[in-house]
């Protein structure tokens, strides 16, 4: 049977590859799909608890960060595209404009 | 009468025409001619008017005409404490003194514009209409003031006169000593106006007004101060410099000679029978004034007779034709103002009038001398030019007889009067004045023999060309060698002979309006200007009263306090010393004869003199020049009057100016520098304070906190995982936090 606490225990690994994906990769692509991870973590918590709960609520909110994570996705891919057309590199060590 | 304003008028409106239009427009001929047809009628008007004016009464031979008003009513304080009102209209006198004067003055005026048709025909066209314009100007502003009626606009014209003279003595004016002898006339005769403008303050200040016929009534209601020096005196005194300076008198003559530098026939008619004459006119105008001061009066015949006698010293040793004749004139002038200062007011005039003409001839006649020798002035190079030029030969010798004293030339009527009056005043000036009057028969003859007797000195010339015009006067191009060949020595054209014989006839004729009683003649003249020297509402009363010297008047005075007493019998009796007519001191007939033979005879002595010494005996002058060689050189150089003012009064004034630009540059400038640099220094002080402490203040705050930033920027790596790192480790606190401290 699995219980909620598999979900939480898949969540939070998951949550967690996504935030060493982000602390650790240099390829500024690969740090947006470790954030598109965790933004999924959360949301199979969010399932998670919506089936325990017997609550709609939370697949509602499910379904709105999937479409915020679309969104953002495209935001994102589109800033990298213009930073790889300026510089010709996605590293993101060299995305230090807003340095002191 | 009533257009006697016209006769100064014409002649400026002339001026005005060749002075704005015809220097830029006018023909030669018609420049010539508009100036000469306003001096006609400036002289026929005279003349009409002299007419009107002999048709009245002697007593009532005044008439005053009112143009406009000028200056009305300016209140003033006076001297004693009222208020005068200052009002000057431009009025117009027309008197027996002012109708002698703008007949001589439009008469030899107009004589003169003739002749210089001729003399300045080599003259460039808009030169020549600037040449008259300037003429027709000297005349509208000399009789501007012989006919003012008050001292305001005899001023006008006494200043205008200088200005023309100025203007034409530089007429020249791209030759240097041309320029500065118009400079030199100028500045001398602003020494004079000096005094005279400080005489007009003081004579409005004492009697309120400044027309003549009003001053001369309050004077003659004044005593004469015959005791010492008083407000008169002074007066007088003051005037009497502005006429020195006008007339050339010791000590401001200095600037006569060196005015021949103008056109000859200029120093005709200005530096010869006018505007020089300015100054005796004007102290025969207030002849009352000067009446009333014995001593002035005695200060203008010493200072007359020295002038005479120096000039006429130094007139003897010059070689310039026209120095000479300056010489003289100044020595002539000095004897119309030792007439003035013996009160022979009526003399005085006399012999302005007869010195205008024979001096004018003379000056016109040398004139054709330097025209005929190509611009020739020194006389070692001309001689026996008699046989060249016989009109002008003639025509001189008749002037130099003239201001010889030969009878019965002019000159020899009013000069014999003026020793006459003076032998009756002082002994030792009539003796001075004698020995002058030997003196200007000898330099005078002097001249005409260095020029038209002896051998010919002058430069050769070329027979071949156009040697059939040499004698006659129909050679109109043969002048001043600027233009076409100099065919030597040759008479003058017409234009220029016909006014030398006019005015030869003048210097004849002249004087024969002053014969002497003793003569047989009625001395017309004196009886004719009389009524212009004296104070007119006491002059009525007694006319005749024997007063002269001023001893007597005081008798007189006193006489007639005790039988009339008051103060208006005094005045009466001051009148009549300012009345030259008829003198107590009359002396026997047969000494006047005498005296008259002894002028006479020194006229004759001094031409006989002459004649030995520069046409029988040239060696004889030359010995006595080598022998009296310091004499000679003193003379020569004039004295060393224009070095010793040159080293005193004119490197003094430039000291002066020196000195006070020194003063300005340091002093004055100095402080205004000082202030500057102080300016200067303060704002850089400030400057600094501003930039060190100020900023300093502002750059430390700022430096402070760059420094103390400098630490914490480094925390924006700009790395975003380190941001995110932070963030976790934040989370993880806070959380833990939450967890378990709660």
């Amino acid at each position: 049977m699995i219980t909620t606490t598999h979900y939480m225990v898949l969540s939070a690994a998951l949550f967690t590859l996504g935030v060493v994906g982000v602390m650790t990769r240099r390829n500024v692509i690969i740090v947006l799909m470790s954030i598109e991870l965790m933004l999924n973590a959360v949301n199979i918590n969010l399932v998670a608890f919506s089936h325990e709960l017997q609550n709609a609520v939370g697949q509602v909110f499910a379904v709105f960060i999937i479409v915020v994570a679309a969104a953002e996705a495209a935001v994102g891919l589109g800033i990298i595209l213009s930073f790889y057309r300026n510089k010709e590199t996605v590293n993101i060590d060299e995305m230090n404009l807003l340095r002191w | 009468m009533d257009l006697i304003w016209l006769i100064p008028l014409l002649p400026g409106l002339g001026a005005l025409v060749n002075g704005v239009a015809g220097v830029r427009f006018f023909s030669k001929r018609t420049a010539g001619l508009v100036a000469n047809a306003t001096m006609a009628a400036a002289l026929l008007l005279s003349l009409y008017a002299f007419w009107q004016l002999l048709g009245l009464p002697a007593e009532g031979r005044e008439h005053t005409v009112r143009v406009i008003p000028w200056i009305s009513g300016i209140p003033l304080a006076l001297a004693n404490g009222t208020i005068g009102m200052f009002s000057v209209p431009w009025g117009f006198r027309l008197d027996p003194l002012s109708g002698m004067m703008i007949l001589v003055v439009t008469g030899i005026g107009f004589l003169i514009h003739v002749y210089s048709v001729g003399y300045m025909h080599g003259e460039p066209r808009g030169a020549y209409a600037r040449y008259f314009a300037y003429l027709n100007l000297f005349v509208f502003f000399m009789l501007m003031l012989v006919l003012g009626d008050n001292f305001i606009v005899m001023f006008v014209g006494w200043e205008g006169v200088g200005l023309c003279s100025y203007l034409l003595i530089g007429y020249w004016y791209e030759k240097k000593s041309a320029s500065d002898a118009g400079k030199k006339a100028f500045i001398v005769n602003r020494i004079g106006d000096w005094g005279f403008i400080l005489g007009m303050f003081l004579i409005f200040s004492t009697f309120g007004t400044l027309d003549f016929r009003a001053v001369a009534n309050a004077a003659g209601a004044m005593p004469v101060e015959a005791a010492g020096f008083g407000t008169l005196s002074l007066i007088t005194l003051l005037l009497f410099i502005g006429a020195t300076g006008k007339s050339a008198q010791i000590p401001l003559y200095v600037w006569l000679p060196d005015a021949m530098e103008g056109p000859t026939p200029v120093s005709a008619l200005i530096h010869a029978a006018t505007m020089v004459t300015a100054g005796v006119y004007m102290v025969g105008r207030n002849a009352v004034l000067f009446g009333h001061s014995p001593m002035t009066m005695e200060v203008v015949a010493v200072v007359g007779v020295a002038t005479a006698f120096v000039a006429a010293t130094i007139g003897l040793v010059q070689n310039d034709i026209k120095r000479v004749l300056a010489y003289s004139t100044v020595s002539q002038l000095g004897f119309m103002f030792l007439a003035m200062g013996v009160g022979a007011y009526a003399a005085g005039a006399f012999h302005l009038m007869t010195h205008a003409f024979f001096k004018a001839l003379l000056f016109l006649c040398s004139g054709s001398v330097i025209h005929a020798m190509a611009g020739q002035q020194d006389m070692r190079y001309m001689g026996s030019l008699k046989k060249y030029m016989p009109v002008t030969y003639v025509t001189m010798l008749v002037g130099t007889l003239a201001i010889a004293g030969i009878p019965p030339l002019s000159g020899f009527f009013s000069k014999d009067e003026i020793l006459y009056r003076t032998f009756l005043e002082n002994k030792v000036i009539w003796g001075v004045a004698v020995v002058t009057a030997l003196m200007t028969a000898f330099y005078m003859y002097r001249l005409i023999s260095m020029t038209f007797f002896g051998n010919y000195r002058g430069p050769a010339w070329d027979h071949g060309g156009g040697h059939g015009s040499h004698g006659n006067g129909h050679d109109p191009h043969g002048g001043h060698g600027a233009h076409g060949e100099w065919h030597g020595p040759h008479e003058s054209p017409k234009s220029m002979t016909v006014p030398l014989q006019i005015l030869a006839v003048g210097a004849v004729v002249a004087g024969f309006v002053g014969i002497p009683a003793a003569l047989g003649g009625g001395n017309a003249i004196e009886h004719f200007l009389e009524p212009s020297f004296v104070a007119r509402t006491v002059a009525t009363e007694h006319a005749t009263a024997p007063a002269r010297s001023e001893a007597e008047t005081l008798s007189a005075a006193a006489q007639a306090a005790e039988s009339k007493g008051g103060a208006q019998a005094e005045t009466a009796a001051a009148a009549e010393h300012g009345a030259p007519g008829e003198t107590a001191q009359h002396i026997s007939w047969a000494a006047e004869m005498g005296l008259m033979g002894l002028s006479v005879l020194v006229g004759i002595i001094g031409i006989m003199t002459a004649y030995r010494f520069y046409v029988r005996a040239p060696e004889i002058a030359e010995s006595l020049a080598r022998r009296w060689s310091g004499a000679h050189r003193v003379l020569s150089n004039k004295y060393y009057v224009d070095e010793i003012y040159g080293a005193t009064v004119v490197s003094g004034t430039l000291g002066g100016a020196n000195g006070l630009w020194a003063f300005d540059r340091m002093i004055v400038d100095g402080a205004v520098n000082g202030s500057g640099w102080l300016t200067v220094f303060s704002a850089w002080f400030s400057h600094l304070l501003d930039k060190y402490i100020v900023d300093g203040l502002v750059n430390l705050v700022g430096a402070l906190l760059e420094e103390s930033s400098f630490m914490f920027r480094r925390f924006q790596t700009g790395l975003i995982q380190n941001y995110a790192l932070v963030m976790l480790f934040g989370v993880f606190a806070f959380v833990s936090v939450y967890l378990f401290v709660r």
